[in-house]
């Protein structure tokens, strides 16, 4: 009885914690989207003034904002692709061959993942500037490849540990090519590493505001642009956005992990 | 017969190789291991009357660093780097734990809600403290309106701010390793020890937190490191009063314009991040739990 | 019937590891050729050159008359049964079987019609749309013969396909095996450590042992006259004694042992003072109360294991050594403890070269090169 008693205590002291825990995690963006709907026009940190649409209307007028949102959109799916495409291809042929400089390759893998941000940021910074590349686009799609490659990789590798690699002979055995063999057996087979390397990618390009701060020149992306909103005052515009992003993502994730579910089940 | 031979070998190891690791070997080259010469070399320089980068060798910039109060800042943002870092476990460890012992179909909800936040910016998170936290904020009406404070309480641009924001932005690094390596946890080991006659507590210090600490090593280092150099946290929530050393960084780079001052500063905090990264192998700790 | 796959001269080393040395085997059409040999003994790699994943470091390996060894896999008109089954886990058991068929872009309606056909033959009808991951370890394996069977190979290359398999299924397997193997008329090249599936299923076997072959005989010439002691203490349970001829007259050679003497057959490549093994099959032996003639060997009797039908003895020589001796059970024996005399039939012992022999020879290569 008493055992049960204290069980029972120690429980109910766990679910607070987290409660507390979510809560904290949460607070922030529960801010934002209330926010998004406050009817208040002065000052950035105001209390709240009646429900309103208004900031939702207002952002389709506020181009810049909304194109900001397309220039990250651009370059998370750019940088997405060449960092999972170039991040499988490596993983997979560290993996397999074996040549000169391995270890070195290795070990600068780990450094986009260790080293502060900042310290990414202005070595790409201060290389642009020395080749003469213009900011903009360009640099801002090399950055995010950069620092997306190493987490492609470190996914796929994960896959590669359980990888079975005699059913690459067997499909060479059976007539096919190393081409074939490739897209036709290791990309289905390691599709699931790649898909996670590739998810991590993106949300890691989204979120990236540090090393976008120091090479992104004329072209700003949004979390740019916030900044710089939220260094110059009020930005109620930025939380209907904001909350319009993380509307779009839930329902995303419910939709894929939903699909996820469905296939585990199948199998 | 050996041409032949080599012909084979090029089809067969040398072409692949070739293809699937040229790419990332020229962007880890050129974009990683290039940059950082560089900037180890940029902060031996000096700059003329225009700002321009000057290449002859000088040991001005690190003689500045050395600076009163450049130390005091150094110091600041290691101590900010550490609480931060305590208090991620202390919070991320229980929570974790909890987490990952929940046997329900739960857990892969409770496990998605911790990473839901963060497809949210974290800028735009931070700026949701700061319109909570700030003098006419949500919690400052609250604690007005109910009495509880009589004016409004300044709680922005303090260092305990500071690490607030430090801590949300950076939880999750510590929440994700533990969670990996407590659910990695045999349960069997738990009720071993119980039933050697272990106490709860003794277990958790003679099982569960010996098998855990990789978890714990490699969640420090990725809250600890980024810590260091996030310069957006301290402008936005601690108003400059609680700087670290990416914002010394950040404004040689952007309005002070003194690049090999810069450089210099970067060049501190990849010393700072080679030794704890050396102290964390030491410890036994897996270069791959990191990447994660 | 002419010579399918021929291996000539063939060198596989890796670093310091000399894995196959100078191999020479040839193999014909429609037969079930076996090698065997504990692992490292070269059996896989040679298996492995011969699929072309492996390329040998020197010699030549020639299938249907044509050299093969700088061909890919998929240039070569072989097929493997692999080790671990390496079924695809992301195709269904008809796709997986059909992969080899649209490599060669067969017409899908006759890909249909073969699939099928080659399910029906291994028994696997009904699970076209199954996953790798939901078949037991028989029907995998099924899976993995039928798919190397649809290109219709002219050689089968199976490496331990039955490994992973339990006891039961393992026999009835072999059975099928054979079979199929028999049915299509396909040249089969098998590889494998257990003895026993060797002998009930090859029609030749090689016994290879650090890298070369030591026997390539039938099953029965392999068991019955085994040609080193090697193959002799491999191959089944054997009793081998060491000794010196003493005395050779009309195909029996007297023999020294360090435990007494003996008589055995031997052959006429075997000369006045050699040292030689014998071995002796543990139902070949005998053993009696009093001593026998020609043999002067004497053991105590330790204990009996009774076996169903036969009796196992075990009996120990004064050096410790110990002889099994198997018996028809319900005869009557000594007790256990009592004194023995442990003989043969002249002709049952088999006679080998000893190593030592070899080594001798090799040196005096040497020494004239």
């Amino acid at each position: 009885m008493k055992r049960k008693k204290r069980e029972k205590r120690k429980r109910r002291l766990g679910i607070l914690f987290c409660t507390l825990v979510y809560l904290f995690l949460f607070l922030p963006i529960s801010v934002i989207v209330v926010n998004s709907f406050n009817a208040t026009t002065s000052k950035p940190y105001m209390s709240w003034k009646g429900f309103t649409f208004d900031w939702y209307i207002k952002l389709w007028e506020n181009h810049s904002l909304v194109e900001a949102f397309g220039v990250t959109m651009v370059i998370a799916v750019v940088s997405t692709l060449l960092a999972t495409v170039i991040g499988t291809l490596g993983a997979v042929g560290m993996y397999r061959y074996r040549f000169k400089g391995k270890a070195l390759i290795d070990g600068l893998l780990y450094i986009p993942v260790v080293i502060p941000e900042i310290v990414l940021g202005i070595s790409l910074l201060t290389i642009f500037a020395k080749v003469h590349i213009p900011r903009g686009m360009l640099t801002l799609i090399l950055a995010h490849v950069t620092f997306c490659i190493p987490f492609v990789i470190f996914n796929v590798r994960a896959r590669l540990a359980g990888y079975d690699s005699s059913i690459e002979e067997a499909s060479m055995d059976l007539g096919a090519n190393r081409l074939v063999t490739f897209f036709e057996i290791t990309l289905p087979v390691l599709a699931p590493g790649i898909l996670g390397g590739a998810l991590l990618a993106f949300t890691l390009s989204i979120d990236d505001v540090i090393i976008s701060y120091f090479v992104y020149g004329q072209t700003k992306t949004y979390p740019l642009k916030v900044m710089e909103s939220v260094k110059s005052g009020v930005a109620p515009d930025v939380n209907a956005l904001s909350t319009l992003i993380l509307v779009g993502t839930i329902f995303f994730v419910v939709l894929t992990q939903g699909n996820l579910f469905h296939k585990k089940s199948r199998q | 017969m050996a041409r032949k031979r080599s012909k084979h070998e090029f089809r067969a190891n040398t072409l692949p190789a070739l293809l699937t690791v040229g790419p990332v070997t020229a962007v880890m080259v050129l974009l990683i291991a290039v940059p950082l010469i560089y900037v180890a070399v940029m902060s031996f320089c000096s700059i003329d009357e225009f700002y321009n980068v000057k290449f002859d060798f000088t040991l001005d910039n690190y003689i500045r660093l050395a600076n009163a109060n450049y130390l005091k800042i150094y110091v600041q943002s290691l101590v900010i780097a550490l609480v931060t870092t305590i208090l991620c476990i202390l919070i991320g460890y229980p929570f974790a734990y909890i987490i990952a012992r929940t046997k329900s179909r739960k857990k892969r909800i409770l496990y998605m809600l911790v990473i839901i936040p963060f497809w949210t910016n974290s800028l735009i998170r931070i700026y949701g403290w700061r319109s909570f936290l700030g003098s006419s904020g949500w919690l400052n009406t609250f604690l007005v309106k109910t009495g509880i404070a009589a004016e409004p309480i300044d709680l922005l641009y303090r260092q305990g701010t500071t690490i607030l924001g430090m801590v949300y932005c950076l939880i999750p690094f510590m929440i994700l390793p533990l969670y990996t390596a407590i659910e990695k946890l045999d349960g069997s080991l738990l009720e071993a020890s119980s039933d050697l006659g272990a106490r709860p507590a003794a277990t958790f210090f003679e099982v569960i937190l010996p098998l855990t600490s990789g978890g714990i090593f490699s969640g420090s280092l990725m809250v600890f490191i980024p810590c260091l150099g996030y310069f957006f946290v301290s402008d936005i929530l601690g108003g400059g009063n609680s700087d670290v050393i990416g914002n010394l960084i950040e404004r040689q780079f952007q309005s002070g314009n003194n690049w090999p001052l810069g450089a210099a500063l970067s060049i501190i905090l990849i010393a700072v991040t080679l030794v704890l990264v050396k102290i964390y192998q030491k410890l036994g700790g897996d270069m791959d739990s990191l990447g994660v | 019937m002419g010579k399918i796959v021929e291996i000539k001269g063939v060198n596989k080393i890796y670093g310091n590891n000399h894995v196959v040395r100078d191999l020479n085997l040839s193999i014909e059409e429609g037969e079930f050729l076996t090698l065997l040999g504990s692992s490292g003994c070269g059996k896989t790699t040679t298996l492995r050159m011969i699929a072309g994943f492996e390329e040998p470091s020197s010699g030549s390996i020639l299938v249907e008359g044509e050299r093969v060894e700088d061909k890919e896999p998929f240039e070569r008109n072989v097929n493997t049964v692999f080790q671990s089954y390496a079924l695809f886990p992301h195709k269904t058991v008809y796709d997986n079987i059909a992969y080899g068929l649209k490599m060669k872009k067969v017409p899908k309606d006759e890909i249909r019609s073969r699939v099928l056909e080659m399910m029906e033959m291994v028994q696997l009808n009904g699970f076209e749309k199954r996953y790798p991951s939901q078949l037991s370890g028989g029907q995998k394996q099924r899976v993995a013969i039928a798919r190397a069977l649809i290109n219709r190979p002219r050689v089968l290359l199976l490496d331990e396909p039955l490994g992973a398999l339990d006891l039961k299924l393992r026999k009835q397997m072999q059975l099928e095996l054979k079979r199929l193997q028999k049915k299509l008329n396909i040249t089969f090249i098998y590889v494998t450590h257990d003895q026993e599936e060797a002998l009930t299923m090859s029609d030749r076997i090689a016994v290879m042992h650090d890298g070369i072959i030591d026997q390539l005989a039938t099953p029965t010439e392999i068991y019955e006259h085994p040609a080193t002691k090697f193959v002799a203490t491999f191959i089944g349970e054997t009793n081998i004694y060491d000794g010196c001829i003493t005395s050779i007259k009309d195909g029996v050679a007297a023999m020294t042992l360090e435990n007494g003497a003996v008589t055995v057959k031997a052959p006429e490549d075997f000369s006045l003072l050699e040292y030689a093994t014998i071995s002796v099959r543990p139902e070949k032996m005998r053993f009696s109360t009093t001593p026998v003639e020609g043999f002067e060997l004497t053991a105590m009797v330790r204990d009996y294991i009774y076996v169903g039908s036969v009796l196992k003895c075990v009996v120990s020589l004064p050096n410790g050594n110990e002889l099994k001796i198997e018996r028809l059970a319900g005869q009557d024996l000594p007790p256990v403890g009592s004194r023995c005399y442990p003989y043969w039939n002249v002709e049952d012992a088999v006679l080998i070269h000893n190593e030592s022999h070899y080594i001798f020879e090799a040196l005096n290569n040497i020494r004239l090169a």
